[in-house]
């Protein structure tokens, strides 16, 4: 809309800018201005943070030992594979944990998927 | 009703029924899981019966969840990702609506037992595995295969992403169920504590004010989990859709 090329404008064009910028003025909305920042919702914030972060943690752990404890209890290798699969587990953890919260490729980031749904990061 | 924060999540048999050794009574949870379909369909069917041009005020309301739902899963798993809308739609709805009538007074929470998200969960991972074996065949496997990691610490990181992808449903039904019970309890020990406090004499009737206010905060915040709750566990199903439907491209 008015704006994008300033330069190539004739005069009669940029009248009308004038007379539309004049005008939302009056009606009391910038255009112009920053859209006012989000009112910060760090009350909810941190609780659910916590439940969705450690929930992605302790899973991917929970996961690891079940399928090394299946080995073990298939081959009958008790303990090694079990314990093989929580360290892994504890990788996938990790690597669960940064893809929740947006720092690895590839991530689920949940704010990013629609304009309004910042909702989503504090679930 | 007992005073001890747990016993609302009770289950109880409203009609026993037994197959075999199978216990399949009517318990309050299955009202309460009726009610929510009924009341889903039921708002549904009504709102969009008369199919005007121009939308009553029930039917924009379907609408406008209609295309709220639709946005969400057409932007994390594309065009073709609207196959999967009934499901995406049920689903969003079902926890929904159980969320908030969980949140009366005296009613029962569906999603506040495991057993329900884990069901809800389960068919959300199956379906993926199912329809991305069905779509890309072996090319599913793709999924464990990120592109660029180099070849000798390859095997490895098939094993973590195969470990990633497995703990999915259980993070996925336990971050619904515990929101949903933490929330709970939460808001029966607040409430739990004007009663005592109220119980103590005068003083303790002017301190009840603070827990009341407390409560009150909390339901509000209650109402909002219940819906960012619904909402996430949707966005996730969508995001984990888009794995089966884009196996090979990424």
């Amino acid at each position: 809309m008015a704006g994008i090329s300033p330069e190539n404008k004739d005069g009669s064009e940029r009248a009308l800018d004038q007379r539309l910028d004049d005008m939302n003025k009056r009606l009391g909305r910038d255009i112009h201005a920053k859209p006012e920042p989000e009112p910060s919702k760090t009350k909810n914030e941190g609780f659910g943070n916590a439940f969705k972060l450690s929930s992605e943690f302790i899973s991917a752990i929970l996961v690891g030992t079940a399928i090394g404890y299946g080995i073990d209890w298939l081959v009958g290798t008790t303990p090694f594979a079990m314990i093989g699969f929580l360290l892994l587990g504890f990788v996938a953890g990790v690597m669960n944990v940064l893809r929740a919260s947006g720092e690895m490729a590839g991530s689920y980031e949940l704010s990013s998927s629609k304009p309004d749904s910042n909702l989503g990061k504090d679930d | 009703m007992a005073n001890d924060p747990i016993s609302q999540f009770n289950i109880k048999e409203f009609i026993p029924l037994e197959i075999g050794a199978t216990n399949i009574s009517f318990t309050n949870s299955s009202l309460f899981m009726v009610a929510t379909v009924v009341l889903t369909s039921g708002f549904f069917i009504w709102a969009t019966s008369s199919r005007g041009m121009v939308p009553s005020r029930a039917q924009s309301f379907a609408e406008t969840v209609y295309e709220f739902v639709a946005g969400m899963l057409r932007d994390a798993a594309g065009a073709d990702g609207m196959r999967f809308f009934p499901l995406v739609f049920s689903l969003f709805l079902f926890i929904l609506v159980a969320n908030m009538l969980g949140m009366f007074p005296y009613f029962f929470t569906v999603t506040s037992h495991i057993i329900v998200t884990v069901m809800l969960a389960l068919l959300v991972f199956f379906t993926v595995i199912i329809y991305g074996f069905y779509k890309n065949g072996l090319g599913f496997l793709k999924v464990f295969v990120p592109s660029g990691v180099p070849v000798f610490v390859l095997p490895l990181v098939v094993l973590i992403e195969i470990i990633s992808f497995f703990s999915r449903p259980i993070s996925h039904s336990v971050r619904l169920f515990a929101n949903m019970l933490a929330g709970h309890i939460t808001l029966k020990v607040f409430a739990g504590f004007i009663v005592s406090m109220g119980s103590v004499g005068a003083v303790g009737v002017v301190g009840a004010v603070l827990p009341f206010i407390m409560t009150v905060g909390i339901t509000a915040l209650e109402f909002l989990v219940s819906f960012l709750q619904a909402y996430v566990f949707t966005l996730l199903t969508c995001m984990y859709l888009n794995d089966a439907l884009h196996a090979g491209d990424h």
